[in-house]
């Protein structure tokens, strides 16, 4: 355990612990919201800030923090303009953002190395910049969740009875969308824009299969998350392997055997 | 037998109302109750040139219980949904409460259809309740006692009370759209709209359905959209035939064959089953 004394090691378990707080409180949403897919396409269209900002120069979670947010509100926005084909246009929108991300990494001159990490992650790369950024963001999903839960919660259950009672239901969607985006910037540093979707659902998907409240399953999810990604980042370092696949093995091995328990309990009942 | 009830229902109704209509008149010098829902020539088409709703005329009044029937895609919902706001008619005038629809809703409790409501929400039956009035919080503002005590109320008059805490997926049909109705009352509405509410429940929750339904009318007005037609023409009092046009309503006029005919005429084939059939041989 004398790995636990190096700084770049603490600074992994950290930003775990913060990424599993805002995707705690923000995956339950999303699954119950079944936003998945759209999650992933916006974290992939981040990709295209994190591309401009190479480009420019600065922070590139910055730039994927801004551009993660403007394509939360466009996809929100072009998904419900063409409801028919929404499920196309959130595709359109995927490749969009990562085709953008491209054409400015080949823009910028010079090897871009850890490019690779935004794509896949690198928790062990984590900057004392990054956990600021972090904390930030944790703060503004905690306080809007507190505002907004029972809006959030309204208009997943019924969005049809949520308008005709004059709520805001449009609005407060995008809104979500956005604190979606947020999540995903946090998660990004994590398992990297590629992997995003699934440290975002799984928390929560497997916090679903033995709650009914959004309470629990919020509590449930937060400390999925940190046990995700506190095994993930051991096994990384014990076997040597990426961060952001072991992360990923560990929540999907661990989800599916809650689906397997929950689906012998259902059959018992 | 079926329709004999309804139609000596009505007209009772029809004596009742000539009478107000008397006591009115030398009260306070009018010739008519006020409606609630004035709809005069509306027509409404989802996509150019294809009319769903065609010159539609009604008018609800404060004590009725109109049942709305007709062929799926006869544009029954899109109806509700004008009166409801969620859609603006092409042509002709829609008032509701004497207001635009939109303006009128916190006068309206609305039951949706059961395909709208997601079941595997994580929300308990004590949340989706308070849902009903969630619109008069501000953010931040958490539900006060007197909220709670609303709560009780209605889920206490649709005697589910017992089942506050547990969540929405474990209720069977019918104690889920009870649910739905003590959401609609919480708002205390004066007219109550309901979306085919009778789909996927059993004979004897439907049966307590109507006798709530008729408890809730003594005081506010209903409209129920259904394509169910034998029960609601026992328990309605009001009925109005919905195939593009609106064909006819009235406690006053009798349902003929001519009118059940030209509703669905050109879709018995697309429902399939003969219910229309089945009405007009027990005529």
């Amino acid at each position: 355990m004398e790995i636990l004394t190096y700084n770049f090691f603490q600074n992994a378990l950290i930003i775990g612990i913060l990424a599993s707080i805002a995707c705690g409180i923000i995956g339950p949403f999303v699954v119950a919201k079944r936003i998945s897919f759209l999650s992933g396409s916006i974290a992939h269209s981040s990709f295209g800030g994190i591309g401009l900002a190479y480009f420019l120069g600065f922070n590139p979670l910055i730039g994927a923090a801004v551009f993660s947010i403007l394509s939360a509100l466009g996809i929100g926005i072009v998904s419900e303009k063409f409801k028919k084909n929404e499920d196309a246009v959130i595709g359109a929108m995927w490749s969009l953002g990562m085709a953008i991300g491209l054409v400015f990494i080949y823009l910028t001159p010079g090897y871009s190395a850890d490019l690779f990490s935004y794509l896949f992650g690198n928790i062990l790369m984590t900057g004392s910049a990054d956990i600021i950024l972090a904390i930030i963001l944790n703060i503004v999903i905690v306080i809007s969740v507190l505002a907004f839960y029972r809006w959030f919660t309204a208009i997943i259950f019924d969005k049809q009875f949520s308008e005709v009672i004059n709520i805001a239901v449009f609005p407060i969607y995008l809104f979500l969308l956005c604190l979606v985006a947020l999540t995903i910037v946090i998660l990004i540093r994590i398992v990297g824009v590629i992997l995003v979707i699934a440290l975002l659902t799984l928390p929560a998907a497997t916090a679903q299969t033995f709650n009914k409240s959004f309470r629990k399953i919020i509590l449930w999810s937060i400390l999925f998350g940190c046990l995700f990604t506190t095994a993930g980042i051991f096994l990384s370092y014990y076997l040597n392997l990426p961060s952001g696949p072991m992360i990923i093995f560990t929540a999907v091995f661990v989800y599916t055997g809650f689906l397997i328990i929950g689906k012998r309990s259902i059959l018992r009942k | 037998m079926v329709a004999v009830d309804s139609r000596l229902r009505g007209n009772d109704k029809l004596d009742m109302c000539i009478k107000y209509k008397n006591v009115l008149s030398l009260k306070l010098n009018v010739n008519m109750p006020n409606p609630i829902i004035k709809i005069k020539n509306l027509s409404f088409a989802y996509q150019r040139e294809n009319n769903i709703l065609e010159n539609v005329n009604l008018e609800v009044f404060s004590d009725d219980f109109l049942g709305i029937i007709g062929p799926n895609g006869g544009g029954k919902t899109t109806l509700l949904k004008i009166i409801l706001g969620l859609l603006k008619p092409d042509k002709g005038s829609v008032f509701v409460f004497n207001k635009k629809p939109k303006e009128a809703r916190n006068l309206i409790g609305y039951v949706p259809q059961f395909s709208e409501i997601d079941l595997d929400c994580p929300v308990s039956i004590l949340d989706i309740v308070l849902m009903g009035i969630l619109n008069r919080k501000k953010i931040f503002q958490k539900y006060n006692d007197e909220d709670f005590k609303l709560a009780k109320e209605a889920l206490d008059f649709v005697d589910l009370q017992n089942l506050k805490d547990r969540q929405i997926g474990e209720l069977s049909g019918g104690q889920r759209q009870r649910i739905y109705i003590a959401r609609a009352l919480i708002r205390k509405p004066k007219l109550l709209i309901l979306d085919e509410p009778t789909a996927s429940i059993d004979e004897k929750s439907e049966r307590e359905f109507w006798e709530l339904l008729q408890t809730i009318n003594r005081n506010t007005a209903i409209i129920i959209v259904s394509h169910d037609i034998g029960v609601i023409f026992k328990n309605v009092n009001k009925i109005a035939c919905l195939n593009k046009q609106l064909y006819c309503h009235g406690a006053d006029e009798e349902i003929t064959q001519d009118i059940l005919d030209k509703t669905y005429k050109c879709d018995i084939e697309l429902l399939g089953h003969g219910l229309p059939h089945r009405v007009l041989k027990k005529h």
